[in-house]
């Protein structure tokens, strides 16, 4: 199968994981969403290694692998302390931020 | 062991005792700081008579030993080691040094007792003992410097030492001031010493002088006058002269190991130190013999209206400094070194008699106050009158002999010298009257209030006041607080009392013209290169010269006799008849009051109009602009930080995609 193919997949699925970052209020799935794009980022780089024969770009996939996961348990780890502290699970009712 | 061994351990035994006060301060009883401090000068004067005997062992000729601890900085041109000079002028020195020390820290366990900071006293006290000894150790300038440096720390700290005082807190600040000046120049003598010479180290500054400068070169003649204005500023010489009377705000003790017997005398043991240089300068020399004579007659004419005890003292000191200034500038080395010490042991003495006498007085220093005082404190009126006999150069007395030997130089030899000589004898009258002022007025007439109680064994006692001001005091300052300490009824004072009187009548047997001379064959192994230091004169013109002084000094101590004693209405008659005279002396010439015109309010203004048009107008103005405009941006600026997760979120988004669409576009 071509490469374009795979590319391709990986765009579209990068671009299902940035509207639900951008749509999406709770937490949780854009947490979701933030995996599906780093999971189409690593389907871009293997699907590139392949096509140039060589294992630089799986390396990469496996290093955003790990990344993600600390990212998970960060992300997790501060849900579920909103959780505890009962703060609304609603990115748009958390505006500490406003200037 | 060797004489540069005795040298390190005359540093470490103050550096230690003054580490065992600072650090124990809080839980050493009673007068174990005092003890310490005592017993380490105590071992230092040992040491360095260890010294002594060591370097007598040498032969004349090698009797300049060097030692160095480490190397501070060694590179292509630059050579500063931590290394010691031990020869006969460093000996000389610090034998009558850590001695009158000794004797002072003695003189301090008792007087101090009652005081809240009397371990903080004797740390300071050591530390300063220990800079000035590490000043005349030092082998190079730059160690020099450091020792300068820190005695002025130590001046300061201890004139500072009451420092609920404000008159003792200006006063400090004063003399740090002005040493600092000094300092200044001594850094920048060091300095074209070195880019002249190319090394710091004094003997081989010394043995590269002659061949490299010729004489009265302009520059080594700055070199001579930058050194001069770190000598007179330590020395106390016009025109840098004003810190030290009132230096007089430390405790007693103080003003007689610091501002009389030790420190003071460090710019007369410079210019001794840099002689070769002098000796390539003799105009500068010649400029610093004339100051020292200009301040000897002044300092004289001052002490002669002043009232307050311990500054008729102070401006004898600055005075008899003169002397040695003279002295040493015009080449009588060996006699300014003799009066330096013998200075050392009247100056403290009197210091030490003049604190015992005001405790009696409970505080007061004013000498209109005080009367005789003569039998409540016989101890202290005879050991004073000690003291104001040698001050005086009474015959036989060490003063005597040490003070007209340079005067006697002076007229030997020839050309213009003899103005020191004159100038030296009308000095003498004065020093011989206002010695005898302050004996007379203090224990002679009608006794006061204070002596008749002590008379009956009633120590006075009074509400703690400044005597300068006459303020009440914090008494949580400590001294003057509930005790009082006299030499009469404290042994510790009375036995350093004892032991300075004695050498300050005996002082002068070391260099009696024509008998032993040692002072002067002793320091010769520091002067083998000088052309003046041989130029003795006979034995025959020192005992003429010694008459001379035996006559004005009986003359002056008369004077005081008939206008005090024998007709007690004549000095007020004086004051009457020579009005303009007196207040010109009572108020020191105006020199403080010309230096607030000249460098105080100028100052002042300066500063003021920083303030008003630099600092409110310019820098406040610039300020203002720049913190309005970025808070002008900020305003609008802010309007992007709505708070709004996702919208972050969409601005990266799109600020990506925008991105890459602008290279797409440019790269197609």
């Amino acid at each position: 199968v071509d490469v374009t193919w795979y590319v391709v997949l990986s765009a579209v699925l990068f671009a299902i994981g940035a509207g639900g970052v951008l749509i999406r209020r709770s937490p949780l799935v854009i947490l979701l969403c933030l995996e599906l794009m780093l999971n189409a980022g690593n389907l871009a780089l293997v699907a590139f290694s392949r096509a140039h024969g060589n294992q630089e770009g799986q390396v990469f996939a496996l290093i955003v692998m790990v990344v993600a996961a600390c990212e998970v348990v960060v992300g997790l780890g501060l849900i579920v302390a909103m959780f505890r502290r009962r703060l609304p699970l609603n990115v748009d009712e958390m505006r500490g931020l406003r200037g | 062991m060797s004489a540069t061994t005795y040298g390190w351990l005359v540093l470490a035994f103050p550096l230690i005792g003054f580490g065992i006060n600072a650090v124990g301060w809080r839980v050493l009883p009673g007068r174990a700081a005092g003890w310490i401090g005592t017993a380490a000068i105590g071992l230092a004067f040992a040491s360095a008579i260890g010294a002594l005997v060591a370097i007598l062992d040498k032969p004349v000729e090698s009797r300049e030993l060097t030692s160095t601890l480490y190397t501070y900085a060694a590179g292509a041109s630059l050579d500063v080691k931590l290394g010691i000079l031990v020869d006969p002028l460093s000996v000389f020195m610090i034998v009558v040094v850590s001695g009158v020390s000794a004797l002072i820290h003695l003189y301090s366990v008792a007087y101090l007792a009652s005081d809240r900071g009397y371990a903080r006293y004797f740390a300071y006290l050591n530390f300063f003992v220990f800079s000035m000894l590490l000043l005349l150790l030092a082998g190079n300038f730059v160690l020099l410097i450091v020792g300068w440096a820190f005695v002025g720390f130590a001046s300061y700290a201890l004139i500072s030492f009451w420092y609920r005082r404000n008159t003792a807190t200006t006063a400090g600040m004063k003399a740090f001031v002005i040493n600092v000046i000094g300092d200044v120049g001594l850094v920048f003598a060091a300095f074209f010493i070195f880019r002249e010479l190319g090394s710091f180290d004094y003997l081989t500054v010394f043995a590269a002088a002659p061949q490299h400068f010729s004489t009265n070169q302009g520059v080594v003649i700055a070199i001579c006058l930058l050194l001069l204005v770190g000598a007179f500023a330590k020395s106390a010489q016009l025109p840098l002269h004003t810190w030290l009377p009132d230096a007089m705000e430390g405790p007693t003790p103080v003003s007689a190991l610091i501002h009389a017997a030790t420190m003071v005398t460090a710019g007369v043991y410079l210019i001794g130190r840099t002689f070769p240089l002098f000796e390539l300068a003799p105009t500068a020399a010649d400029i610093s013999a004339f100051i020292g004579l200009a301040t000897l007659l002044f300092a004289a004419s001052c002490a002669l209206a002043v009232t307050d005890l311990k500054r008729i003292i102070a401006y004898s000191t600055i005075s008899q400094i003169g002397y040695m200034v003279v002295g040493v500038s015009i080449g009588a080395y060996a006699a300014g070194f003799f009066h330096l010490m013998s200075h050392a042991f009247f100056k403290a003495l009197l210091f030490m008699s003049a604190g015992s006498v005001i405790s009696a007085m409970a505080g007061t220093q004013d000498i209109d106050r005080m009367g005789g005082l003569r039998k409540a404190m016989p101890f202290t009126a005879v050991v004073m009158v000690t003291g104001a006999l040698a001050l005086a150069a009474f015959p036989g007395t060490s003063g005597f002999f040490s003070k007209d030997e340079i005067l006697a130089f002076a007229a030997h030899r020839g050309g213009f010298y003899w103005i020191f000589t004159i100038g030296g004898y009308i000095g003498a009258l004065m020093t011989g009257f206002y010695a005898f002022r302050i004996i007379f007025r203090v224990f002679w007439g009608e006794p006061v209030a204070e002596a008749r109680q002590l008379e009956h064994g009633h120590l006075a006692h009074a509400e703690p006041a400044n005597p300068m001001t006459g303020e009440v005091e914090d008494t949580d300052v400590g001294f003057p607080g509930a005790e009082h300490h006299i030499a009469e009824r404290d042994r510790p004072m009375w036995l350093a009392m004892a032991a300075l009187a004695f050498l300050s009548i005996v002082g002068g047997a070391v260099q009696i013209p024509g008998l032993d001379d040692l002072i002067t064959k002793f320091l010769h192994g520091s002067f083998l290169d000088s052309t003046l230091y041989e130029q003795l004169p006979s034995v025959a013109a020192d005992w003429e010269g010694l008459g001379v002084g035996a006559v004005i000094a009986l003359l002056g101590i008369a004077t005081a006799y008939l206008v005090y004693v024998a007709r007690p209405g004549t000095a007020a008659a004086l004051i009457r008849r020579f009005r303009p005279v007196h207040t010109l002396l009572v108020n020191k010439w105006y020199f403080d009051e010309l230096y607030d015109a000249l460098v105080y309010r100028p100052a002042i203004a300066v500063g003021r109009f920083a303030n008003d048009v630099v600092e409110r107008v310019v820098v406040q103005g610039v300020v203002a602009v720049v913190v309005d405009a970025v808070r002008g941006v900020g305003t609008v600026v802010r309007g992007a930080q709505s708070g709004f997760v996702r919208a972050y979120a969409l601005l990266l988004v799109g600020g990506f995609a925008a991105l890459g669409l602008y290279f797409l576009i440019v790269s197609s």
